[in-house]
């Protein structure tokens, strides 16, 4: 057995430096302690930046590594993109907040770091050590920034409640790993899809169920959302504004590569339990969302209802349905950055607020934020001009492609009761009565990230915008099939 | 072969014994002890079993690290452990109860059932018998090679475990004396000691 030669190392060239930025940040924090914070941040922006960079710049086969269990394709690099761009989107946004809330620790951005470099690894994993390993890294980085503001009950307990069910998430996850090593004899996709030509496979089938279970939970998907509004209520809104982004995509992205490319032979034993946590997700995502009235709370229901959307595109399986959920996702985190980019920003002189009614009358007092806000949500309602329509509009005509016209019709309705929450909030905006003083300014980065979002999503309404989105979706959904 | 079939019961038997006393045994810290003692028993049943890769790590993990762990934990904390075993006996019927029906299932699942052949495949690496490579070597072949990937993606795990514990609970209380080692070796003679002059027969 040969050593792994230096040019075998290129595909993960991007995880590397995350990872060797990683190691050097914590040296530079353990040596200059919290001085270190400001410098530690720009530092983490500059690695997120050049490992994205090495993405972009990766040649558009599929290359794999490490005896197969790296893989580096089309698929890969569109949902490496669009993580890193959370994660940097998210790190650039919350600076400001943790500054004020005294919690502007150095370690923040280097767990953020490892994070982002664990959901790279989820998405390059070709084999199930990989997939768990890649996934555990995430989490572990996850739990702590949960419980970053460590003097506050409330993220303490989001920290410790996100951990609990993560491990037993976890291990049902590796006890459906298990099972389906025991019953395929191999832990590669490749290897499993070839086991599983034909009929009958009960006992993977079992796995597959479990397996569903641990990712379900990664993305918040009924019925293992119970974790999310607690979480994100909890949690210091940076890390909830950083939960809604970047670990959906790269978990989203792990669940659509085990489903399509390890178990193309079972999809009809798939497609039945996809179906049932999207049609669930969407239907709680819509209706409990109503008697929200933190905006926390709200987001972390509505982005349980999102990821319920997003999977209809997953529930197709064909190459349509891959390319659906790729636009959706990339939609979806521009609408969640840029609404998370405003909540940030929502405070007064005494302090941070989180409450819906707080929005009121905003329109007179900061009419730019309003407006932008005001696209926003009519996005994330799918209200037909806008990004967020298409999104649906693709995911939707993937799952009628694919002949699941129940499924479909289920989530317009949901989508139409899910739209009375956030016109409500748009309602408050503009046509309340002010509740109290003007929020204070906004800081420079939440400024950034919220106006390229509303412009994002303004500018995917033109004609033939939506365009180059699409083909690269459709590129990089070809490349798993 | 006799000889290891008796080492076989040996330690098997004395494996089930202490697990036993872990939980009968009235002084927390004698359970920890026995704990000790069954770890001890069943790395001496991997060791039999040609594992001796596990039964080391048993050893030094579990017995070195996690048992010397509980150790002191059971001994720092305050926990009248006697009050907490109040009632433990007037469950015994019922737990041994649903233990007696687990078993019964075990048994029944495990007797009935079969594995079609065609499911399970052959691993892709096959184990080399014991006689041509030991487990120790078999992993060191592998683990710097073909999971090169996995071992540095667990060392990162490890890494975050090591910092999200140094995050959450590390306070730098003030006021606290720290010991600085470039104070101390920049001491000099003029900061360390003061020369006084004392007047004869008067005393400091």
């Amino acid at each position: 057995m040969a050593a792994v030669p230096m040019f075998a190392l290129a595909p993960a060239l991007p995880e590397i430096v995350l990872a060797a930025a990683a190691l050097l940040l914590v040296l530079i924090g353990a040596l200059r302690g919290e001085r270190a914070a400001g410098l530690i941040e720009a530092l983490t922006l500059v690695a997120i930046l050049a490992a994205g960079f090495f993405v972009v710049t990766q040649g558009g086969e599929r290359v794999e590594t490490f005896g197969g269990s790296f893989v580096v394709d089309g698929f890969a690099r569109f949902a490496k993109v669009l993580t890193l761009v959370g994660s940097a989107a998210a790190l650039l946004m919350s600076g400001d907040y943790l500054r004020r809330a005294g919690i502007n620790r150095f370690e923040y951005p280097i767990l953020i770091l490892l994070a982002t470099t664990g959901m790279m690894m989820m998405i390059s994993a070709n084999d199930l050590i990989a997939l768990y390993l890649g996934l555990e890294l995430q989490s572990l980085s996850l739990y702590v920034v949960a419980a970053i503001d460590r003097d506050n009950a409330r993220s303490s307990e989001a920290g410790l409640k996100y951990f609990v069910l993560g491990a037993l998430s976890s291990g049902m996850l590796l006890y459906g790993a298990s099972l389906i090593y025991g019953f395929t004899g191999t832990v590669s996709f490749t290897g499993i899809a070839q086991a599983l030509q034909g009929e009958g496979h009960t006992g993977a089938i079992f796995g597959l169920v479990f397996i569903a279970a641990g990712l379900a939970f990664k993305i918040s998907a009924v019925p293992f959302h119970m974790w999310t509004p607690d979480v994100y209520e909890g949690a210091p809104t940076p890390v909830a504004a950083f939960f809604a982004a970047a670990p959906k995509m790269a978990a989203m992205a792990l669940l659509v590569r085990v489903f399509i490319t390890a178990f193309p032979g079972i999809v009809d034993q798939w497609r039945q339990i996809i179906v049932f946590v999207a049609i669930a997700s969407m239907a709680l995502g819509a209706f409990a969302a109503i008697g929200q009235r933190n905006i926390k709370r709200l987001m972390a229901y509505s982005s349980i209802g999102h990821m319920g959307y997003a999977l209809v595109g997953l529930a197709a399986g064909t190459a349509e349905g891959v390319q659906s959920v790729l636009v959706y996702m990339a939609i979806y985190l521009v609408m969640t950055l840029g609404t998370f980019a405003f909540i940030l920003s929502m405070r007064r002189e005494e302090g941070p607020v989180e409450g819906i009614y707080d929005l009121a009358g905003l329109a007179r007092t900061q009419p730019y934020a309003a407006y932008g806000l005001t696209i926003l949500f009519f996005s994330l309602a799918g209200i037909p001009p806008l990004a967020g329509f298409l999104a649906k509009w693709y995911v939707f005509a993937a799952a009628v492609e694919a002949q699941l016209y129940s499924l479909a019709v289920i989530g317009v309705l949901a989508s139409v009761v899910g739209a009375y929450y956030y016109i409500r909030i748009v309602k408050i905006m503009h046509f309340d009565e002010p509740a109290g003083a003007a929020f204070t300014p906004m800081a420079a980065g939440q400024k950034v990230i919220f106006a390229l979002a509303s412009i994002i999503i303004v500018v995917l309404m033109l004609p033939g915008a939506p365009g180059p989105l699409n083909s690269a979706a459709l590129a990089a959904a070809r490349s798993l099939f | 072969m006799t000889v290891a079939a008796a080492f076989f019961y040996l330690f098997s038997c004395v494996c089930v014994a202490s697990a036993f006393m872990v939980i009968a045994s009235r002084n927390p810290v004698h359970s920890v002890l026995f704990l000790i003692l069954a770890f001890v028993n069943a790395a001496g049943l991997f060791i039999l079993m040609g594992a001796e890769f596990l039964a080391m790590i048993l050893v030094v993990v579990y017995v070195g690290a996690v048992a010397v762990l509980f150790l002191f934990v059971v001994m720092m904390l305050d926990v009248d452990f006697a009050e907490l075993r109040q009632g433990f006996l007037q469950y015994l019927p019922v737990g041994a109860l649903i233990g007696v029906i687990f078993l019964i299932e075990l048994v029944l699942v495990v007797g009935s059932m079969a594995i079609d052949p065609e499911l399970v495949k052959t691993p892709v690496a096959a184990i080399p018998p014991v006689s041509e490579m030991t487990n120790t070597a078999a992993l060191g072949q592998v683990l710097y090679t073909r999971y090169l990937y996995f071992f540095q993606a667990s060392g990162l795990v490890l890494l975050v475990a090591m910092i999200g514990a140094i995050v959450l609970t590390l306070r730098h209380k003030p006021g606290v004396k720290r010991q600085d080692v470039a104070q101390q070796v920049a001491r000099t003679r003029d900061t360390a000691i003061e020369v006084r002059k004392v007047p004869f027969r008067e005393g400091v």
